[in-house]
């Protein structure tokens, strides 16, 4: 066990992952020399060396495409794409081509890349360095997508995206890559696909949020303890494969869920669980479905703590829901 | 297949053949004359058998079988392909079976690829040439990647990446040549420029003179090679391949060809190629041109000519019928390979 913050304990799990298996190789910008512009790859560029702790030029699409190339060989690349924001030049290579290999080849050509991005606001990083369009890659049959929200988790759940056999998206929820500590297991203590986190058991209500979202959501929890009112969190840590079972059992528990995430609101993460509960757990609703998110606006610079979802409004949003029934 | 007077003739004495190919040059080119022979018979029954509705969809590599066939025979089992549209002959040369690529044709239950991507886009991993997608240019820089695996690893093998002239404006183009340069990889870039990116010329593509004078500035060698002359596009191909095999880093190899039938089965060139470009085309035949080459230096007699025709013809027809019939894949395989097995991350 260490005490670790998240962006150390993916820069653990990276470290583990190259120790145990040569074939795994990072690329990306400014990863090498410089140990990447959050230091997720510190010191890997000395232990590894050049040819496996790759700065590469800067072309995200190039970034990808070799990756691909990479993984179709047999080698196990981690890409790193410096801020999701920054992914859309090489959407091409992961929707049509990294998420499409498998199918298309009838199961000849696996192509496991995985693809670690920070994404999400709170850093004063503007319209191009805050986005979250997670929902852009869950709607892409053939990717996985993870977010984690505990540096334990960080490091579990990366280690078992190295060790996959599909393609993931990795997402590191920036805003708290050094805001949160934690204990993190040593060794290759890896955290499952498809699991979700219960991070705090109540009966009143389900509220769900994922990554960067967790710490204010729990600060919400706490906030209505307070006035009586018991909140259970689960963090799905996985996006795709997700934990429907998680999700539909809190809520048949509860009977009232509100689910949060800083991405937009419009075709958001959030409608595809109001739509999963809907189909699942409608009977056992007491009130209806909310949903608390980002605005449906490109991501604002000096707004951007008006933008994001905070404990108020999430506390909000479940006192609304305890009490319409 | 009688010799074209129009034809433009192969511009080689036996002995220049010899000192580009070695000395069993006759032997090599008799090979490659029977695989473009092979192409051909291949294009014009799959060109009638989708007018029938037989196969929903083709694209004809017609003009294009001397770069085909002369990649095919040039490259070794370690060389790996990432094909274009139209290199479908290069898996065959390399040893795919034919009848398994008329089950792709088909899109049926004994297609590898499932029956899920459309006609012209086999898979054939036992030859080395990977699975494409319909986009264009995606597939230079993950050709690029596998270069890099191939050094990783300490490997024999050069990695060529395939594209038509309109994949020269494309991100990955740019991207692909650019990686590959600054990490010196054992790569070939080969663009096979038909001239036409469907109906856009190559005027209309680039304002550079040749495709291939762009190598140079990414900080690499670029041959233009004459595309329908299979002498000249081996023995490009070889010194390519010898000094990436050698470490001496990537190449761009353009290979002028001209596009004898349209774009797709779904492609009408009437409606912009200019009146004079068939007997242009004609004229640049690469079948054409090295069956005249071989009558000339006796090689080849007419007679033996039409044989290998008929036998091609034989085959292809012949693959032809042990595909068609096959039943259309199971439903179930609809969400198979979406993900690994066993590991399913299917939402349903």
């Amino acid at each position: 066990m260490a005490e670790l913050t998240l962006v150390q304990a993916v820069n653990r799990g990276l470290a583990e992952a190259m120790r145990a298996d040569a074939d795994v190789v990072l690329l990306g910008e400014d990863i090498g020399v410089n140990g990447g512009v959050f230091r997720a790859t510190e010191g890997l560029y000395k232990e590894f060396g050049e040819s496996r702790v790759i700065d590469t030029p800067l072309s995200e699409t190039g970034i990808v495409g070799t990756a691909i190339g990479m993984a179709l060989y047999g080698l196990k690349p981690i890409a790193e794409i410096q801020f999701m924001d920054f992914i859309y030049p090489a959407f091409d290579q992961i929707v049509s081509e990294l998420a499409k290999f498998r199918y298309r080849s009838g199961g000849q050509f696996p192509c496991h890349v995985v693809i670690r991005t920070p994404y999400g606001g709170g850093i004063k990083g503007g319209l191009y360095h805050s986005q979250s369009t997670e929902a852009y890659f869950c709607h892409t049959a053939g990717l996985k997508v993870v977010v984690p929200s505990t540096p334990a988790d960080a490091k579990g759940l990366l280690l078992t995206a190295v060790h996959d056999e599909d393609p993931v998206i990795f997402l590191e929820p920036k805003r708290i890559y050094r805001a949160v500590t934690g204990e993190v297991p040593d060794g290759d203590r890896r955290v499952p696909f498809g699991r979700a986190r219960l991070v705090r058991e109540g009966s009143d209500v389900s509220l769900f949020a994922y990554g960067a979202m967790v710490p204010p959501t729990v600060e919400a929890a706490e906030a209505l303890a307070v006035e009586g009112i018991h909140a259970e969190v689960i963090d799905p840590r996985t996006l795709v494969p997700l934990d429907e079972a998680a999700i539909v059992s809190s809520v048949e528990k509860t009977g009232r869920a509100v689910i949060v995430h800083e991405a937009a609101r419009f075709c958001g993460f959030g409608g595809e669980v109001a739509a999963l509960l809907a189909e699942k757990a409608f009977y056992s609703l007491k009130a209806p479905i909310a949903r608390v998110t980002g605005y449906d606006t490109p991501f604002p610079y000096a707004l951007e703590n008006l933008y994001l979802p905070n404990a108020e409004r999430i506390a909000a949003a479940a006192r609304t829901a305890v009490r319409a029934s | 297949m009688s010799p074209d007077p129009s034809v433009v003739p192969l511009p080689y004495t036996a002995d220049d053949v010899a000192s580009l190919l070695g000395p069993d040059w006759p032997e090599l080119l008799r090979t490659g004359y029977r695989w473009m022979r092979l192409g051909r018979a291949l294009d014009s029954r799959m060109q009638g058998l989708q007018r029938q509705g037989r196969v929903g969809f083709y694209g004809a590599a017609t003009g294009q079988e001397a770069v085909n066939v002369a990649t095919g025979l040039a490259t070794l089992r370690d060389d790996w392909i990432f094909p274009g549209l139209r290199e479908q002959l290069v898996a065959l040369v390399r040893g795919h079976s034919l009848v398994t690529y008329a089950h792709h044709l088909f899109a049926d239950d004994r297609d590898p690829g499932r029956g899920r991507n459309m006609p012209c886009h086999p898979t054939a991993r036992e030859v080395q040439y990977v699975s494409m997608s319909s986009v264009i240019g995606t597939q230079i820089s993950q050709a690029v990647g596998l270069a890099y695996g191939l050094r990783q690893r300490a490997a024999p093998g050069v990695s060529l990446a395939f594209f038509g002239d309109g994949a020269t404006s494309s991100n990955d183009f740019h991207a692909g040549l650019n990686f590959a340069a600054v990490w010196h990889l054992p790569v070939l870039f080969c663009c096979a420029n038909n001239q036409w990116a469907i109906s856009v010329p190559t005027s209309r593509q680039t304002g550079a003179r040749t495709f291939a004078t762009k190598a140079a500035e990414y900080g690499m060698p670029g041959w233009s090679v004459d595309g329908t002359d299979i002498v000249a596009v081996w023995a490009a191909l070889r010194g390519s391949l010898a000094r990436a095999r050698e470490g001496r880093g990537p190449e761009m190899l353009e290979f002028v060809t001209y596009r004898m039938t349209p774009h797709s089965s779904s492609d009408d060139p009437s409606r912009y190629q200019p009146p004079d470009w068939s007997a242009r085309a004609l004229s640049h035949d690469p079948v054409a041109r090295l069956e005249a080459w071989l009558r000339t230096s006796g090689v080849l007699d007419p007679s033996g000519a039409e044989a290998i025709g008929r036998e091609c013809d034989a085959e292809v027809r012949s693959a032809v019928e042990a595909a068609e019939g096959t039943g259309p894949p199971l439903p179930a395989s609809l969400t198979e390979d979406v993900y690994a097995p066993d590991r399913s991350g299917s939402r349903r």
